[in-house]
């Protein structure tokens, strides 16, 4: 089915085949990453949170291809702050533009947004569910790193019941027959309605506390960052935080083709001795997100 | 002559196996609170299936199965009696329906759908413990989390 005026909201709104078309596309933009195809085409990025990574990489994105870009990045000019409703925000803007891009704190924004709006949105993350941009560059980057995306071994390290990022990635993985492994304080645990979509799909599943549990047997090490603020009691943060901290000399013996992940920003989870190793692939991933994006963009405003 | 604790009603139906706390909430989500006909109903009522029972007749009234089942959010195990000159006519039972719209709220606090206007819309994910997955925020609520919305 054609990707054309379609929304991206949830990662499952789109199909195996629509993912690894939108993947395929992001391969042609790699190797020619400024194209003038965007040029009639403007896009409105309405952030209403902080972002500065997935922010400017959209934007990036759509300047390499000729767009043009209108946006709000800041929510204290918006006119929200003068009480207008989200709907009326949404339905204005999209009279604006051929495209939304939404980043905002409440889960669930964007598939409203989608609903209400009358050209297709994209959602760069809403709250602490979903994140699909991010999901299609991690599918690239895993890709790029294994040469496949099936029959793999992925582990899920630190906050794993608020990592959107998390989220959406194992609901794909779940196309793929990989087996999943999640490391994670007992606080944070997967939720409830990601495993339910894992068992949905008959794919295998097994949580941990430590890495080192799991470090020697993955082809994928997909790390996130444990926020002290998570935790109602900062003495159960002390006793684990220094357990998810990533160092070098932890990949000795781990496999070949590891390849180790992170949807940025990182903190203090992965030590800085990490970087040089050739099994460090965070920064390259951070770049793929531009590509990915290009490409998505390019099908859902039909120009490729 | 069996004696009933809540009168018999000639005509109309009975909902029978309410559990007693949510009689008040099956009145709601049928719209009981606007009827005009005349309503009968009762609450801590003893029955040997769920200790003790709530029940509510309504008179002249008759549901058709997709606005009935939806009380299985909060009365999985009702009966649903239809009545006709005082004699039970069709005895049947309520089964979740697949999708639920504008009856319980989100339970996720940072949900869209409580801060916006927005008619809440769930799928109905197990149907057995009763789970519903919200449309907007995808999370999960659980029958003991249910709130009406209205």
């Amino acid at each position: 089915m054609s990707l054309k005026s379609r929304s991206l909201v949830s990662i499952n709104d789109f199909t195996k085949e629509e993912q690894l078309q939108v993947l395929e596309l992001a391969q042609s933009f790699e190797k020619n990453p400024v194209q003038d195809i965007l040029k009639e085409k403007v896009v409105a990025t309405l952030f209403f949170e902080p972002s500065t990574r997935t922010r400017l990489s959209f934007e990036s994105a759509v300047s390499r291809l000729g767009g043009k870009i209108i946006g709000v990045s800041d929510v204290t000019s918006s006119s929200l702050q003068k009480g207008e409703s989200f709907r009326d925000t949404i339905k204005t803007i999209s009279n604006y533009s051929d495209l939304i891009v939404i980043r905002h704190p409440k889960e669930g924004s964007a598939r409203f947004a989608s609903e209400v709006s009358s050209v297709p949105v994209i959602n760069a993350g809403d709250g602490a569910n979903q994140h699909p941009t991010q999901t299609l560059l991690d599918l690239f980057t895993i890709n790029q790193t294994q040469g496949k995306l099936d029959e793999l071994n992925v582990a899920f390290v630190g906050d794993l019941k608020y990592g959107r990022t998390v989220h959406s990635l194992v609901m794909a993985l779940c196309n793929f027959s990989c087996t999943f492994h999640f490391v994670s304080p007992v606080e944070l645990k997967l939720p409830d309605s990601v495993k339910f979509h894992i068992k949905e799909r008959k794919q295998k599943y097994f949580e941990y506390t430590k890495i080192e549990d799991v470090i020697k047997k993955v082809d994928i090490l997909y790390m996130t960052r444990i926020q002290k603020e998570r935790f109602s009691d900062p003495i159960e943060y002390e006793k684990i935080k220094n357990s998810y901290v990533l160092k070098n000399d932890m990949l000795e013996d781990t496999k070949e083709n590891l390849r180790i992940l992170h949807p940025m920003p990182r903190v203090n989870e992965i030590s800085e001795d990490v970087d040089d190793s050739i099994k460090a692939y965070y920064f390259q991933q951070a770049m793929n997100g531009v590509y990915v994006r290009q490409a998505l963009m390019s099908l859902i405003l039909g120009v490729k | 002559m069996k004696e009933f604790v809540v009168k018999a009603i000639d005509n109309g139906t009975v909902i029978d196996h309410i559990p007693s706390e949510n009689v008040f909430n099956v009145i709601k989500i049928l719209n009981l609170d606007t009827f005009d006909n005349q309503i009968l109903f009762g609450t801590n009522l003893e029955s040997k299936k769920l200790g003790l029972k709530g029940i509510i007749k309504m008179k002249n009234k008759y549901f058709e199965k997709d606005e009935i089942n939806k009380i299985a959010l909060f009365a999985p195990k009702a009966t649903l009696i239809k009545i006709k000159d005082y004699q039970i006519i069709e005895k049947t039972t309520v089964t979740p329906p697949e999708k639920i719209e504008a009856i319980v709220k989100c339970f996720n606090p940072n949900c869209i759908t409580n801060t916006e206007n927005i008619t809440t819309k769930f799928t109905v994910i197990d149907k057995v413990q009763v789970k519903l997955l919200c449309h907007y925020c995808e999370k999960i609520t659980d029958k003991e989390n249910f709130i009406i919305s209205k």
